[in-house]
């Protein structure tokens, strides 16, 4: 059962990619980088390309922490979902197949100045 | 001539039956599934209601009284606080802070359970059920009413309580209680009982007060005490409805464990979602600390929660499925909290700021498996970012929990370097959440939770369309005033130069 309902009840979502003008959301996460509460929350055009949006809407928001001038998107791990996954970043957003709500994490593997302590 | 003599006073027992058996008739023109038709639906089995007993048997005329008692009582103390500038007897602007969050998040679930049991009040067939919802219902709104009431002369001089209401549909922070009680309100009776009878007043109720309302006594605010004694004699009455509510399903049939058991689970776990923000204030913003969040829960949660559970073992039902994933984040759960509201200052309506040496030399205390390997080097960090002039803000908004709303700031149980990542496809829609137990909860019931305003992704739709500034007008956020860090506010001057007048010369 989908619902306890006294009947059939089907519910509408309320962040379908239409509501959005044209856009989606990605989430984007950056690995063991907690100074960051949660993966970055993007709303661009799907047919932006994935290289333009790390750049200028991603990377930005990495700068307050002291590893991100360090970080070259093309040599980083990319998990799209939850799958190991290689970016085409000439590519579009949708080309890439990076769906509405889509979360990329990548993954920096030595590079952790803030989280050193923790490990 | 002999006059017959009526019976002076009733006794209570006949009284209360007096006063109440017009509710119980028998319909004859309509069938009794007709006039209660909510009661059946979410499955739970009710052979004799009769048996559903109100152990208090307070009547109308009882309860009026001791409220009008209680009420004559607060009021004064009220008054007296406004007139001497009980104000500034708290500690510290800071303490403001808690407040403020109470008054947002908090207070208006107070009306919200008000509502739910006003309705719960009609839908149940029993008369005792029907009465007790009845007076819970009047309490809580008498709660968000003295609440309000209290916390209005702060709204006389600082900032971030002007718009509380607003705050509580609108701001992202406010959705997780919102939903909380969303959740419970848009529920069946029974499953409302174990949400708000259970659940909340009684497993978790204590987690909220008691700390709460002795922070309120340690931080010199009376006006807050005197609210949470008025409402505390209330809450003997609320939590044994809410136990006697699950005895009742327990004891009514056998098949009412399993749907019980479920519920159990659920409102364990959003409860204790929910009560990390109680947590937080607890352990960063009370400027005098009472205990620490986790000492708290080690009283309240596991010792008097274990205890509870192990009494209603003997009807089958064992502790909610997340207890030990929530002693996993009891270390954890209000740093990742705090470090969150402080990176997302700008929208919030009330003051976060970096802990000082002496709070994270507590908190090192409190917390000394993990507050100084994970967490204090990155309060060092943002001290450093905001020495060298580019105070730390992430612009970047969060990911929410679908089912509890709030951003999913927490780590995985076993792995607090990790933030925890669940998500599900649902009729071809991506859902995330922020943990196993808000990721079951919507499992059960997706056609409910798709459903979700989510608070953030609301920003990019109409009307706002993304206009941050347009979204704070909407939330009725004074941008410079109400947000930011306490550090240089308006609240943090004005609460000095008005105490500096207060107790010297100048």
């Amino acid at each position: 059962m989908a619902v306890t309902s006294t009947k059939p009840y089907v519910g509408v979502p309320r962040d379908r990619v239409e509501n959005f003008n044209g856009k989606q959301i990605v989430y984007v996460g950056w690995d063991q980088h907690m100074l960051f509460s949660t993966p970055f929350m993007i709303v661009v055009e799907p047919g932006m390309k994935l290289g333009d949006m790390l750049q200028n809407a991603v990377r930005p928001l990495m700068q307050p922490d002291p590893d991100a001038p360090a970080v070259d998107f093309g040599k980083v791990e990319w998990l799209k979902g939850k799958q190991p996954w290689t970016p085409n970043f000439e590519a579009s957003l949708a080309d890439n197949g990076i769906r509405h709500k889509q979360q990329l994490t990548f993954r920096t593997p030595g590079l952790n100045t803030l989280g050193a302590a923790g490990r | 001539m002999d006059m017959t003599v009526a019976k002076k006073k009733l006794g209570l027992k006949e009284k209360y039956k007096l006063l109440t058996r017009d509710l119980g008739w028998e319909p004859t023109y309509h069938n009794k599934d007709e006039v209660f038709p909510y009661v059946k639906y979410e499955g739970i089995k009710v052979h004799d209601w009769e048996k559903w007993e109100d152990p208090f048997r307070l009547t109308m005329d009882a309860y009026w009284k001791y409220q009008a008692e209680k009420e004559r009582k607060f009021y004064a103390i009220i008054d007296a606080h406004a007139q001497n500038n009980g104000h500034l007897n708290i500690t510290d602007a800071r303490y403001l802070s808690a407040l403020k969050i109470f008054l947002q998040a908090i207070s208006p679930g107070e009306y919200c359970a008000g509502k739910g049991f006003a309705r719960m009040g009609r839908e149940f067939p029993g008369v005792g059920t029907q009465v007790a919802c009845q007076m819970q219902a009047i309490d809580e709104i008498r709660h968000a009413q003295t609440q309000i009431h209290a916390l209005s002369n702060y709204n006389k001089f600082y900032n971030g309580f002007h718009a509380f209401a607003d705050a509580r549909d609108r701001m992202w922070y406010c959705t997780l209680p919102r939903s909380f009680f969303d959740d419970a309100m848009s529920a069946g009776p029974f499953e409302f009982m174990i949400a708000i009878g259970f659940s909340f007043e009684y497993v978790l109720t204590n987690l909220l007060f008691v700390p709460f309302m002795s922070g309120a006594a340690y931080n010199g605010d009376m006006a807050t005490v005197t609210f949470g004694f008025s409402a505390q004699s209330d809450e003997a009455r609320h939590m044994t409805l809410g136990l006697e509510c699950i005895k009742f399903m327990l004891e009514q049939d056998p098949d009412n464990l399993p749907i019980v058991q479920n519920w159990i689970d659920k409102w364990f776990w959003r409860g204790f979602r929910l009560l990390g923000v109680v947590g937080t204030m607890m352990d960063y913003m009370l400027p005098k600390r009472v205990m620490s969040w986790r000492e708290a829960f080690e009283i309240y949660g596991i010792e008097n929660g274990g205890a509870l559970f192990k009494d209603l073992a003997r009807y089958g039902i064992r502790p909610p499925k997340g207890w030990d994933d929530a002693g996993k984040a009891l270390d954890h759960m209000t740093h990742q909290f705090m470090l969150a509201l402080y990176q997302y200052q700008f929208g919030t309506a009330f003051h976060s700021w970096i802990p000082s040496e002496e709070d994270m030399a507590w908190l090192s205390k409190k917390y000394p498996t993990t507050f100084d390997k994970y967490y204090r080097p990155r309060w060092e960090h943002i001290k450093k970012l905001k020495e060298a002039g580019t105070p730390y803000a992430n612009m970047g908004l969060a990911k929410l929990c679908q089912t509890c709303q709030i951003p999913t700031v927490f780590t995985e149980p076993d792995d607090p370097t990790t933030l925890c990542h669940r998500e599900v496809e649902y009729k071809g829609e991506t859902y995330h959440f922020c943990s196993d137990g808000c990721q079951h909860i919507f499992e059960k019931e997706p056609e409910k939770y798709i459903q979700g305003w989510l608070p953030l992704a609301a920003i990019f739709q109409a009307p706002l369309n993304g206009d941050l500034g347009a979204w704070m007008e909407w939330v009725s956020l004074a941008d410079g005033k109400d947000n930011g860090d306490f550090a240089g506010s308006e609240d943090q001057r004005n609460f000095e130069a008005w105490r500096n007048q207060a107790t010297s010369n100048q």
